[in-house]
């Protein structure tokens, strides 16, 4: 009797000292997220995929985990790209690759989230423009020579997709997979019918042309004004057009200077006062909308990264898609730079919180490698990063000779410096509202535009 | 063992005060879990709003330096730019709050009148009622901003293209109408709350009040304003405060709807401070006004708990 009544209250310790370990595991986790209102988008950091087992001395059973960026028509679609290409690795290798394809709306979160917990996949795409930013975050596995060494080295890499791989003069943080440039999509019919024989080369002709081309049911050109990446690169071209920069050399922010100013002011005159582009563009923000009324023909210009894939899917005639670099100032401004594009692309980064580093710089090497490029860069319509890919017959159409040319000669990459996520989203942002006020009569002059820089510059932490 | 437990009944005297014990010991496990879960997050951010949190400091926060008052300072310089955004963005959810809240309450008081007595269809009338509760509300806030799209959006084409109201058609979801908008989509999910919790609170009013009020010659108009007003003060109580915390709070309509920046005429608070922290990556501010949120909203219902409760006592 005695020893039984004992039981059940024993029995209750036990059950409770299980409750508290349990509940301190998993608050364990639940204290990694850092900000007490943390929103629904901030959950991953809790869920991210565990990092694949230790290595065992056969190699046989490593896995990585890979985080892979939307890059085609759908998630679903990447998945299909990709696998054969990751099954084909393993066969080499006899590495296993766990694949996830993140959305590019959570991506940068999600990464946020796996740097803190330190809980994040082996390797992963990163936008290229991200690079500096995460480089200060000390996340990823620097690519020294001697890691360039084991994946090939540096010179295979085309040189302007490696000056967006992180801070000049500190070592890679990442190194370019996919590379892309910006081009003046043109319908080669409609300028015909209007009887334009060339793409402008200027911007006043440009404006003109457009001109010529809108009426009341049809747009000379569409933009995505609410996108606030599509507005920060298109005004960092233009700036360094004007002779701008939005980071002086030691990498202080310089905003509100006039140079920049007049750069925006021509992007929001496109809608403002030249009258070329809808104002209902200033409600397109998921990077689809603009691509869609170009392709159905309501519009005959828009500003894009390689889109022939895109518009070949949405139904447009390949005979009628033109592409030519963007157009400069009829008159180059004092200090201004024969800039056509950023250097756009995305670049694959290996974290550093990895058990299986050489694993996953092996994972590098056969994705930078010279087939494998040709093979995804050929799928998705953008540019491979190293040279040697270029020979393949593929490569050899003028719409891409054009964009390794720009890539080559008339690209530069956005400011390398920390605070570049948030310049991103601050001037992106500050755009935005101002195509909303353009958009709704309110008119947007140098003033308006100086103080939502200077506001901008303000917010960015110190 | 519930056998064992039964035949072991002590002796009363002796054993009474670990007997007193064992509640505690029940409540133990969803302490610490309420603690781990609740209190130790909202420490923590609470310290990290001392901190000053950037992306350099990231992988290892916990050796960011200290930043002392400057994040709450930034947060509450309302000549500099981030904390005329801030109050601005306070006063946008207040003003977005009152409407919301006095929307919602009214229809929900309406309906939950209009279907208080049986009659034929009632039930699938509440059911109708409450859809827009039942919904999803990504799914329902996605068809709101489709229909609230300028070129090809239906309310545009309903005044516009059908009723001829406007010669220009207005923009939704950007400009000053975007606050309308929000409004808009936000009462229309959250008036069904109200609708079911008056419904709720109506169930047990005593039909004899009523009865007794009609004798008396109280038309519909006097009854509710005097039986079932009354009747429902404790529902209201609970209900005002939840709504109001909830729509405080709101974020994922703005989110659905907008994107991941609002327009600065419908920047909700939670969506401004996920923006400082998470797309600018300044989570030491983030956390700042984070706190700076939670003393606001705890002022509001400690205050509200206690003027209310005073007048429930009164009465």
């Amino acid at each position: 009797m005695h020893r039984f009544s004992l039981g059940p209250r024993k029995l209750l310790g036990l059950f409770m000292t299980a409750a508290v370990i349990a509940a301190a595991c998993g608050g364990a986790a639940t204290t990694t997220a850092p900000v007490v209102s943390a929103p629904v988008v901030s959950a991953p950091a809790v869920s991210a995929p565990a990092a694949s087992a230790a290595p065992t001395a056969a190699g046989a059973e490593t896995t990585l985990t890979y985080w892979a960026s939307n890059q085609g028509t759908s998630l679903e679609n990447d998945k299909q790209v990709l696998t054969p290409e990751l099954d084909k690795f393993t066969q080499q290798t006899g590495i296993k690759v766990n694949l996830e394809v993140v959305p590019w709306s959570d991506l940068l979160n999600r990464i946020l989230a796996a740097t803190t917990s330190g809980q994040g996949p082996d390797v992963l795409n990163i936008g290229n423009t991200w690079s500096a930013s995460l480089q200060a975050t000390g996340a990823f596995t620097q690519f020294d020579d001697a890691t360039m060494n084991q994946i090939g080295g540096k010179d295979r890499f085309l040189a302007g997709s490696l000056s967006a791989t992180g801070a000049a003069g500190k070592p890679p943080t990442a190194v370019p997979l996919y590379s892309l440039a910006y081009g003046l999509y043109y319908n080669k019919a409609q300028f015909a019918a209007a009887g334009i024989t060339q793409p402008p080369t200027t911007w006043g002709e440009f404006v003109a042309d457009a001109k010529k081309l809108t009426t009341p049911q049809h747009w000379g050109l569409s933009l995505e004004c609410g996108s606030i990446s599509e507005n920060v690169h298109s005004a960092f071209t233009l700036s360094q057009q004007q002779g701008g920069a939005f980071f002086d050399d030691s990498g202080k922010p310089t905003f509100n200077t006039p140079q920049n100013i007049a750069a925006i002011k021509q992007y929001i005159d496109f809608m403002q006062s030249d009258k070329i582009v809808n104002p209902s563009n200033a409600e397109y923000s998921n990077g689809t909308e603009a691509l869609s009324d170009f392709a159905k023909g309501k519009s005959s210009m828009m500003i894009w990264q390689a889109a022939s894939g895109s518009l070949a899917q949405l139904g447009m005639n390949a005979a009628d898609i033109g592409v030519a670099a963007l157009p400069l100032p009829d008159q180059m401004p004092a200090g201004g730079k024969k800039v056509t594009s950023m250097v756009a692309g995305i670049n694959l980064a290996v974290f550093n919180s990895s058990k299986n580093k050489d694993a996953a710089l092996q994972f590098v090497k056969f994705m930078t490698s010279t087939p494998e490029q040709e093979i995804l860069n050929k799928t998705y319509g953008s540019l491979p990063s190293v040279s040697e890919a270029y020979s393949d017959p593929a490569f050899q159409t003028p719409a891409v000779q054009l964009f390794k040319n720009i890539l080559a000669t008339s690209a530069a990459p956005l400011p390398a410096v920390a605070q570049e996520s948030q310049f991103e989203t601050l001037i992106g942002t500050a755009m935005k509202n101002m195509f909303a006020d353009a958009a709704s009569g309110k008119a947007v002059g140098d003033s308006e535009i100086s103080s939502q820089l200077a506001a901008a510059q303000q917010q960015l932490a110190p | 063992m519930v056998g064992t437990v039964q035949l072991d009944r002590p002796p009363p005297r002796k054993r009474r005060p670990r007997r007193e014990l064992l509640p505690y010991f029940l409540l133990l496990p969803a302490v610490v879990l309420e603690l781990l879960i609740h209190v130790v997050p909202m420490l923590v951010g609470v310290g990290i709003s001392f901190l000053r949190l950037t992306q350099f400091y990231l992988r290892n926060w916990s050796s960011a330096p200290a930043a002392g008052f400057d994040n709450y300072r930034l947060a509450l310089d309302f000549n500099q730019a981030a904390g005329e955004a801030l109050l601005h963005s306070f006063l946008v959810t207040l003003g977005f709050t009152v409407l919301v809240l006095g929307f919602s309450w009214m229809f929900g008081l309406a309906a939950a009148v209009f279907t208080q007595r049986s009659f034929r269809g009632r039930g699938l009338i509440r059911t109708v009622f409450l859809i827009p509760y039942a919904l999803p509300v990504f799914a329902s806030v996605i068809m709101w901003s489709f229909m609230f799209q300028r070129d090809t959006g239906i309310v545009n084409h309903v005044l516009i293209d059908q009723l001829h109201l406007a010669d220009q058609r207005p923009f939704w979801l950007i400009g000053q109408n975007s606050f309308y908008s929000l409004v808009i989509v936000e009462v229309w999910r959250s008036w069904p709350f109200a609708f079911l919790m008056l419904t709720a609170g109506m169930q047990s009013i005593p039909q004899d009040l009523y009865e007794a009020a009609a004798m008396d010659g109280a038309g519909v108009f006097a009854q509710i304003r005097w039986v079932t007003m009354p009747m429902l003060k404790s529902v209201n109580r609970v209900l005002l405060i939840v709504l109001f915390l909830w729509t405080f709070l709101e974020f994922t309509v703005p989110y659905v709807l907008f994107g991941k920046s609002a327009p600065e005429q419908a920047d909700l608070i939670s969506m401004h401070i996920y923006q400082n922290s998470f797309v600018t990556w300044n989570f030491g501010t983030g956390s700042a006004m984070s706190v700076l949120l939670l003393i606001f909203l705890l002022v509001v219902t400690v205050g509200y708990l206690a003027v209310s409760s005073r007048g429930s006592d009164n009465a």
